[in-house]
């Protein structure tokens, strides 16, 4: 019923729209044209001038109203990067957007027709065109260097210095869920294959690789601040995305072809809750390509912790290993490999 | 050479020799002059009622979603009533939701400004404004649009199966398109879609075969190259790059029917699903494809395909601004050399969609070197075109009101794009709402406009010299006008705060949630500019049977050819020879006269009655 009434409203309202437009055609027909074409031209020029003012005004108004929602300062040290390289790509195209429009709505309304002057005829100028291709070229090619700077660091590999400390973690998606295994004290993810995957290996390990005894899959993310974190990324269905939208973070997960992300998080979750004076702010992992029904819910929390909290909750975790591949199933698996193992990680851990 | 002449003298004989009997002929025969038209005018006009019907479907759809998204907590029954089981007890399905989506986005992109914005103009004004009786195969022609039809049928039978229709978003990506069990838009709907896409193609080739051919081949007696309107020119390199990069789309496509029926791997490897890994027919697992190659043959038509929506959109502004400004184009040939940039360019950025696809990083360094240039002929287009009103004369008809609406869309969604463009910077904001803001203003709005700005200006020369209705045009640009921006706008703000794209619910990420207000906003806006599109299409019908006829054989005072033909159009367009060129089409406020026609020779000037000479401004 109601929606009913809306669209008998809604009809009501064109209705009387199109009866007065079409008074209005048939008013300008017996009157003088002349007279109603330049009412109306006087018309549209102040609208295009009212338009302008208001719209600027809006446009400055709801910025700065809703800035306070927008992301806050990356918590990625190239997230700040990313940042920056924002901030002056801003410097160069806000200008040009206000001038652009002032110059197009100031000009609709200053050269309303009048019919007793001709336009002026300026067909072309080629130093005008000069000026205003070279300009746009020498900004693009700082912003294209600025850019490629960043994107090719970003990018690139982890420096050499900070090689010794990376936290290496894979991030495998599949409708509709993301689980994130660590590669444990040894610093190397296992090897794993997708033929291999059973209910007795849920991730398709290859037990001969020594790099897989000490991998867990942990039901939270915990990283350390200020360490370099790698993740690789995969997925076993379709694809995905991994997102973090506050380190600035963002790769496809893609079937078959392994990618990769590294970032090194520089505020710990307890920071940002002082920060933003929010005490129930978390991290979160999304997914950022279409997967499916329940795409916009693959959502994770992401814990950055200090050193030492995080060197104990690793502590805790229980190796896939230990849960699915240990000696009691699986004879075939060398003891003394086993026991090498777990000293390497007291050892590891107790160095940290 | 020799046979493209034949093919002018056999076709003008033709031409010809309906003349004195075509009346008749024409009007006797409903099916050969409404359905199976030879004739371009016809089937441009076949062309703009069919995309307008897909308009409001596309557009309809956007208003479904948007009620989701500004009021997710509400039911509302038009969900239930509409959509059935999808839309049980007001509440849209999850699943449902993306197949609106993907088909708002097909049917807009594709449906509506592929066909029914470079459809209906590209078919409309090549032969007049060349001058040419019609276009280089007119049967051709027929079959372009049939074709069309025909994908419009099949995609519109998508929209009825039991497993909905295709949603997998417009771009269609594998694996999710090519595995039926990861999604129910992926089993019959992702297959009507497919076919409906497949001739979609073949339609987009005929036609843009025809228009390289006519432009190349059939304009009159002095219409050089350097002397056509700028809309043709838009035309022509709309219907190159079609010609180059639809192809490409083709195979991806056959690639992935392939994928989807036959056991090949092509997109696909290393996949485990329902419990297992994935097996061909033969027990084989699947392996050594690669999903980023779809990616790439898509985006190497996708890119393109959107400098197919909005060049034929850039030519008719250009033409309209300076026609209603009275001011010659500023820059003609800086505005050729842009467009021919443009397309060039246009082919070597597609990556840029794939920044964080997993693509190698280098080659996107490439493409980014590539995104950024093409950034300068658009702004030479723009500067242009500021200029070109500047010191004008400028008479606001409404499809002057859109060519300045189409200007600020294109600026404002322009410069989002050199964010963009940075793949530092596209990282945080690739699939975000910020980019749903860059191409919706950029390119669906933009595109648009200059849709709207056509029809309005060439309504007369589609149906028999009648006009539309001016008032109703105003309220419907500035209610279209104000309410894009209202809707579009805030969502910088939705992608500054790291809101992906393509989300049912907002509700599950603390860092998405507690824009409430803004999306309701959103919705209402859309609602109201979706509402306000009926004023046009029944300012368009009503005039079709009686809008007021124009005064004048050239109502808004303009040089092209297209005004020199009778108020009635008729097969074969000039009811004797087909005029001469003389000039360019932009010689308006020169030596005292408002406009000098393209026919007019300087030596017949004096003779123009054009008015007496005034000042210059
Ligand atoms: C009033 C008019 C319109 C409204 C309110 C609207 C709204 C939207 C919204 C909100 C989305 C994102 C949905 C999501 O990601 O969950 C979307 C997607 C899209 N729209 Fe529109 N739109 C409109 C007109 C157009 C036009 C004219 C085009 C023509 C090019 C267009 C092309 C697209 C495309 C290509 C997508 C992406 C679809 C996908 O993700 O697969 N839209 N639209
Ligand atoms: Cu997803
Ligand atoms: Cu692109």
């Amino acid at each position: 019923m109601m929606s009913l009434l809306g669209i008998a409203a809604i009809a009501l309202v064109i209705v009387i729209l199109f009866q007065i437009s079409k008074a209005g055609e048939m008013l300008n027909e017996l009157g003088n044209t002349k007279k109603a074409g330049d009412t109306n031209n006087r018309v549209q020029a102040n609208l295009f001038l009212w338009t302008l003012i208001f719209g600027l005004l809006a446009i400055v108004w709801s910025a700065f109203h809703y800035s306070p929602m927008f992301l806050p300062e990356p918590s990625s040290e190239h997230g700040v990067g990313i940042q920056r390289m924002y901030f002056w790509t801003l410097v160069s195209i806000v200008p040009i957007f206000f001038i652009t429009q002032i110059l197009l709505f100031g000009f609709a309304y200053r050269y309303k027709r009048d019919e007793t002057r001709l336009s002026h005829y300026f067909p072309e100028n080629n130093k005008l065109e000069l000026i205003w291709s070279a300009i746009p070229a020498v900004v693009m090619v700082l912003l294209v260097t600025g850019g490629l700077r960043q994107w090719l660091k970003i990018t690139g590999p982890i420096p050499e210095d900070q090689q010794e400390e990376v936290i290496t973690i894979e991030a495998t998606a599949q409708q509709f869920k993301w689980d994130i295994r660590y590669a444990g004290p040894d610093r190397e993810l296992g090897k794993k294959a997708v033929r291999e995957m059973s209910d007795d290996n849920p991730w398709g390990q290859d037990w001969a690789d020594a790099a897989n005894k000490d991998d867990f899959v942990p039901t939270e993310i915990y990283l350390p601040v200020n360490k370099p974190v790698m993740v690789k990324i995969n997925s076993l269905d379709v694809l995905h995305s991994f997102y973090l939208p506050h380190f600035k973070v963002k790769m496809d997960a893609v079937p078959g072809i392994p990618t990769q992300f590294w970032f090194t998080p520089t505020k710990t979750s307890a920071e940002m809750q002082n920060i933003l004076d929010d005490p129930g702010f978390v991290y979160e992992l999304a997914c950022a390509e279409l997967c499916g029904k329940a795409h916009f819910n693959m959502r994770k929390e992401v814990y950055i912790v200090t050193e030492d909290e995080f060197n104990a909750w690793m502590k805790e975790q229980k190796s896939l290993y230990s849960q699915f591949a240990a000696p009691q199933k699986n004879a075939d698996v060398d003891t003394e490999q086993e026991k090498d193992e777990k000293v390497n990680v007291d050892k590891t851990v107790s160095a940290l | 050479m020799a046979s493209t002449d034949i093919n002018i003298d056999a076709h003008e004989g033709h031409g010809h020799d309906h003349h004195d009997d075509h009346h008749h002929e024409h009007e006797t025969n409903f099916v050969t002059h409404y359905i199976f038209s030879q004739d371009h005018k016809m089937i441009s006009k076949q062309f703009l009622i069919t995309g307008i019907i897909w308009a409001i479907i596309g557009v309809g759809f956007s208003v479904l979603f948007r009620l989701q998204l500004g009021w997710p907590d509400e039911s509302f029954p038009i969900f239930e009533y509409l959509l059935g089981k999808w839309g049980a007890g007001g509440k849209l399905d999850a699943e449902f939701y993306y197949a609106l989506v993907t088909m708002h986005g097909t049917i807009m992109v594709f449906f509506v400004l592929t066909a029914g914005l470079s459809g209906t103009f590209s078919n409309l004004l090549i032969p007049l404004q060349c001058g040419a009786r019609d276009m280089a195969s007119p049967f051709m022609n027929m079959l372009s649009y049939w074709f069309f039809f025909a994908a419009g049928v099949v995609m519109f039978i998508s929209l009825f199966v039991q497993t909905g229709p295709a949603s997998g978003g417009w771009t269609a990506y594998p694996p999710l398109s090519a595995l039926q069990s990861t999604s129910s838009g992926s089993g019959l709907g992702m297959t009507l879609w497919l076919t409906s896409m497949s001739l979609f193609i073949v339609s987009s080739l005929l036609g843009g075969l025809n228009y390289v051919a006519t432009v190349l081949n059939m304009r009159t007696k002095g219409m050089t190259m350097m002397r056509m309107p700028l809309t043709i020119w838009a035309f022509f390199f709309t219907a190159v790059l079609g010609v180059l990069s639809f192809p490409v789309l083709l195979s991806a496509c056959i690639l992935l029917i392939f994928d989807r029926h036959f056991g090949t791997a092509f997109y696909l490897s290393d996949i485990f699903i329902n419990g297992e890994p994935l097996r061909n027919a033969a027990g084989q697992l699947v392996e050594g494809g690669s999903p980023i190659l779809y990616q790439h043959l898509f985006w190497f038509l996708g890119h393109p395909e959107v400098y197919i929506v909005i060049l034929p959109a850039m030519g008719m502004v250009s033409h309209i601004l300076a026609t209603n400004a009275k001011k010659p184009i500023f820059g003609y040939h800086a505005m050729v050399y842009s467009i021919m940039a443009i397309t060039i360019l246009g082919f070597l950025v597609w990556a840029h969609h794939m920044f964080v696809s997993g693509m190698n990083p280098f080659v996107g360094s490439v493409f980014t070197l590539f995104t950024l240039l093409i950034a300068v002929p658009s702004a030479v287009k723009v500067f242009n075109w500021i200029t070109t009103i500047w010191r004008g004369n400028i008479n606001f008809t409404p499809a002057m009101m859109f060519s300045i609406g189409f200007v600020s869309l294109f600026i404002s969604g322009g410069l989002t794009g050199i964010v963009l463009g940075n793949p530092a910077l596209d990282i945080g904001y690739h699939d975000t709402y910020y980019v749903i803001a860059h191409f919706h203003i950029v390119m669906a709005m933009a595109a648009g406009y200059g849709l709207f700005a056509g029809v309005y200006h060439w309504f007369p020369k589609m149906f028999d010299g009648r006009m539309m209705n001016n008032n109703l045009g105003y309220i419907h640009f500035w209610i279209t006008f104000i309410g894009s921006y209202c809707i579009f706008w805030p969502m910088h703000y939705l992608g500054e705060a790291g809101v992906p794209r393509r989300y049912f619910s907002f509700a599950e990420f603390n860092f998405a949630n507690g824009f409430e207000d803004l999306n309701v906003f959103i919705s209402v806006a859309s609602i109201v500019v979706f509402f306000a599109q009926f004023l046009f299409v029944i300012n368009f019908f009503y005039s079709i049977l009686n809008g007021k006829r124009m005064r004048s054989l050239n109502p808004w005072g303009s040089n092209s050819l297209e005004w020199t033909t009778g108020a009635k159009g008729i097969h074969g367009n000039w009811e004797g020879a087909i005029p001469e060129v003389h000039r360019w089409p932009y010689d308006f406020g020169k030596d005292g006269y408002e406009h000098i026609p393209q026919t007019v020779a300087d030596k017949d000037l004096k003779e123009i009655k054009t008015s007496e000479r005034l000042p210059s401004r």
